[in-house]
């Protein structure tokens, strides 16, 4: 088993759990070790409930992991929501000043902080915070420089006054833990690599940038508001216009009116904006104006539950706008991959002059993960296809004068037509919501003509082949033979492996099939691979099996069972072994794991 | 509005007809808003490449597949949506929107609004017929109280929009209304406004001959006066403008109702924009900027 430390922080929102939570992540990260932190939170600004995991480790680390080893309660609500998780060699840092402790399971430390002893609490109202983080690096065995190193930084702005006192805070926890608390067995290692830590919005952001992304509008919605604060923050060094609209159907009709000039344009929304923007979508796809567009899913239906997970909108992506046509839809694997993957579905997008839609979730947009800087690809490949234009355009043609005979939308083999944009001399047209012929004008109003329609339709529908071709299908990874074959899509990627990981050395052989392009969805080699396969589960975080409809749609395979989960929570690695071992006895073909944190 | 200053080989009207001829039913007023809208074109001798026409859904948003210059015909209601992203991705093209009453002020208010709020640089041109056209007679936002379409049949008891009211309160920065049955006043009006740097507000009575027994051009014609045969009328008084606007009935003014030149354009204040439209711009962000992108999450 990986060796790998997972810390608790809970509190009301408002208390600060996010420093805390901060500051063990930049050490972290600076001892070379990578992280995951999921913080499961509520719609509240003051208040509530909030619960930080960060897990920490020398090799991978992909999600939350089934152990708590260090829990820091700030409030008495969080003590007693959680202090029954712990297991031996856990411990509890807490400020017993205002906290109670419950009772502890067996071989779990219980670390009482005498706060109002060890600092002045009138002129700190956060010392508990601080005092429990330098506890807790005492026993995990890193030496006091890294966090005063960090407290310099995080309090700079306030001066020098402010950093010297809360190092002195930080100093007496670190030391009262050295003279009261038994450290953890295993000290924290360190490595020399070094990490960049990021959510998945602040990735997909960069990812545009990374693409070109000259042009990013959104309305705020939670959880996919990231990508806008981080474009709104760096607009000006990145060159990019960022604009927050008066609704999600400007926001899309705006990206798409600026991707007509000519730029790479993106939006980011959740389920309930990605509704409104459904028929510019169909749009994009009729004028064959390329577009990207991120859902970010939360918990629905309608408002849900806007700070919780949920894999609950693959159909609703899949049957957004109406009429055929064609496009491509992604699933990013983890945290990395929501960066890598939007310059790769720009270039599709365009090359295909399509929507290019990515199904992202809150577990990876607001999750973090530690990436190596060299996955953070400033120069991706950029091909913009088959532009005419006298601007830059990385690769695209330059404008050729067509006397007159340019039509946009010409009829072709692989039904891509070159584009113009407006402002190039000689390829003057108008482009049309409503069906055209190939020089762009009506054929839905006055002129109506059954053949003409059908020629578009099956021009726009040959792209499909296209995009086909041009992503490649999904691959088993994992020993082959298995036991079981655990079919995930997009953001259980991580938690999916560990649960492999764990089934292996507990005598049961697992492999694993994760899909990342869900259009196109390769269902001849998907179906080609399960072939082999003895036992297969279809693992994801929605209700209705809304992955497994879709698989059964497109290629008949129906799965020995499904792992399913929808109660706002990511699964846990050992959610997902129960339940195969369940089904592996025969008990269930359907499991329904229950979260057990409280949150 | 931010014209390119390359002037085209002695633009002619013929040059500005568009691939069909319009299907709009004989004597419609939409006819008289696109002639002068091409008259104002050639009067301005602005490149067609550089002209993009945009328009929503409805029978005068047909009006960019009658005219040859750069257009789209986009969803219903999201014209102006539309052409911002378009002005903003390339500040350097003459941008004119052109929609219904329906479009503009019902299904697409809410664009309506915001676009004038941020002073987007275009010309928005409603051909405002007081009906729902296309969809064979229903009451639109404008139509007046009482009136009688196939949706309400015993009369809309619903009171109309004022669009050079709401323009005024939005923040338009030039607002005009125009009757397409004065052609030299109107052509006049679409110059002003493609001239004028900021959002230009143009709503035309444009009668629908077809469907508005009611506001035909012989009930306009006795009723338009033009603000400009009055000499004491300031259209730089926000206060003046406002209180014409609220005219209707014997006297309805048309011409310049206001304009401003003081507040910079959407795509004038946004300094990522100094270096020039964004769609001539390298792709790729500097080394240095990407550099120190990842050191900060580090």
């Amino acid at each position: 088993m990986k060796q790998t430390f997972a810390i608790g922080i809970g509190g009301a929102a408002g208390q600060g759990v996010a420093t805390p939570g901060d500051i063990f992540a930049k050490i972290f990260s600076r001892r070379g070790l990578n992280l995951n932190a999921y913080n499961a939170y509520q719609s509240i600004i003051r208040g509530g409930h909030t619960f930080l995991t960060i897990r920490t480790g020398p090799e991978k680390v992909t999600n939350m992991g089934d152990r708590i080893d260090l829990f820091i309660p700030l409030n008495q609500d969080s003590m007693d929501r959680h202090l029954k998780l712990l297991t031996a060699g856990a411990a509890c840092i807490y400020n017993a000043d205002t906290i109670k402790s419950g009772a502890a399971g067996d071989g779990v430390q219980l670390c009482p902080l005498p706060v109002s002893e060890l600092a002045d609490i009138t002129r700190n109202k956060v010392a508990q915070n601080t005092l429990a983080i330098g506890a807790g690096l005492h026993m995990m065995g890193i030496g006091f420089a890294a966090l005063e190193e960090v407290l310099r930084e995080q309090f700079k702005k306030k001066g020098d006054a402010v950093v010297a006192e809360n190092i002195g805070v930080a100093r007496a926890g670190y030391d009262y833990a050295a003279a009261h608390f038994t450290a953890f067995a295993n000290p924290l290692p360190k490595t020399e690599n070094k990490y960049a830590i990021l959510s998945g919005n602040v990735a997909m952001a960069m990812g545009g940038a990374a693409a070109g992304v000259k042009f990013y509008c959104a309305y705020p919605m939670s959880p996919s508001t990231g990508v806008l604060h981080w474009m709104a923050a760096h607009a000006r060094k990145a060159g990019i216009m960022v604009r927050q609209v008066e609704d999600e159907i400007g926001v899309i009709n705006m990206a798409i009116g600026a991707a007509q000039a000519g730029v790479r344009a993106m939006c980011a929304t959740s389920g309930g904006g990605f509704a409104l923007m459904s028929e510019g979508l169909g749009m994009s796809a009729m004028i064959e104006t390329p577009v990207v567009v991120i859902n970010c899913q939360r918990a629905g239906p309608s408002t849900g539950v806007p700070t919780k997970t949920e894999q609950g909108d693959l159909w609703q992506m899949l049957g957004a706008a109406f009429g055929d046509y064609p496009r491509i839809i992604a699933a990013p694997l983890d945290i990395g991959d929501c960066f890598k993957l939007i310059p790769e579905l720009f270039n599709l997008a365009d090359r295909f002059q399509c929507p290019g839609l990515v199904l992202c979730d809150l577990l990876l947009s607001e999750g973090r993960l530690s990436v190596h800087p060299n996955d953070l690809d400033f120069s991706p490949p950029i091909y913009r296809g088959e532009l005419i234009t006298t601007a830059n355009g990385n690769g695209a043609h330059s404008a050729a004068s067509t006397n007159g005979g340019y039509k946009r939308y010409k009829i072709t083999d692989s039904g891509v037509s070159p584009r113009a944009v407006p402002g190039v001399p000689g390829h003057i047209h108008t482009v049309a919501t409503d069906e055209h012929q190939e020089d762009g004008v009506l054929i839905s109003d006055e002129f109506t003509n059954p053949i003409k329609r059908r020629a578009m339709m099956e021009k726009r529908m040959r792209k499909v082949a296209g995009i086909e071709a041009a992503v490649p299908p999904p691959v088993l990874s994992g020993p082959p033979n298995a036991d079981v074959t655990l079919i995930g899509w997009g953001s259980t990627k991580g938690v999916v492996e560990e649960a492999c990981e764990l089934l292996s050395e507990q005598g049961i052989s697992a492999n694993q099939l994760q899909i990342r392009w869900l259009v196109p969805l390769h269902g001849e080699a998907i179906l080609e691979i399960l072939r082999g396969s003895r036992h297969t589960i279809i693992v994801e975080n929605n209700y209705s099996g809304q992955f497994a409809r879709y698989l059964r749609s497109e290629t008949s395979f129906v799965p020995s069972g499904h792992i399913r989960k929808y109660d706002g929570e990511p699964f846990m690695p050992h959610h997902i072994v129960d339940a195969v071992k369940e089904q592996l006895a025969g008990s269930t073909k359907l499991s329904v794991p229950m979260h057990e944190i409280m949150v | 509005m931010a014209t390119s200053v390359q002037r085209a080989n002695q633009l002619t009207m013929a040059e500005l007809k568009g691939k069909v001829d319009p299907d709009w039913c004989p004597g419609c007023g939409d006819f008289g808003v696109l002639a002068a809208l091409q008259k104002a074109l050639v009067e301005l001798q602005i490149p067609t490449h550089n002209v993009v026409t945009i328009s929503g859904i409805g029978c005068s948003s047909n009006l960019p597949g009658y005219i040859n210059t750069y257009g789209m015909h986009t969803l219903h209601g999201r014209a102006l949506a539309v052409a911002t992203g378009l002005k903003l991705a390339n500040h350097e093209l003459t941008v004119v929107v052109t929609g219904g009453d329906g479009d503009g002020f019902g299904i697409g208010g809410n664009h309506f609004v915001h676009s004038m709020r941020r002073n987007v640089d275009l010309l928005y041109i409603v051909m405002d017929n007081q009906i729902y056209g296309l969809t064979t007679g229903q009451t639109s936002p404008t139509s007046r109280v009482g009136m009688k379409t196939k949706s309400m049949p015993f009369g809309n008891i619903e009171a109309p929009v004022n669009p050079i009211s709401l323009a005024l309160a939005a923040g338009a920065t030039f607002i005009a209304r125009g009757f397409s049955g004065e052609q030299k006043h109107l052509t006049e009006l679409i110059k002003q406004g493609i001239e004028h740097k900021g959002f230009s507000f143009l709503d035309v009575f444009s009668p629908c001959v077809t469907y508005n027994l009611d506001n035909t051009y012989q009930w306009f014609r006795p009723r338009v006066k033009k603000l400009e045969d009055d000499s004491a009328y300031d259209a730089g008084d926000w206060t003046a403008a406002m209180e014409k606007s609220l005219l209707w009935g014997e006297e309805i003014p048309i011409g310049k109702f206001f304009e401003r030149t003081d507040v910079s354009t959407l795509h004038g204040a946004e300094p990522v924009l100094n270096e020039g439209p964004l769609v001539h711009r390298e792709l790729r962000v500097p080394p240095d900027a990407a550099r120190s992108f990842i050191e900060e999450l580090m």
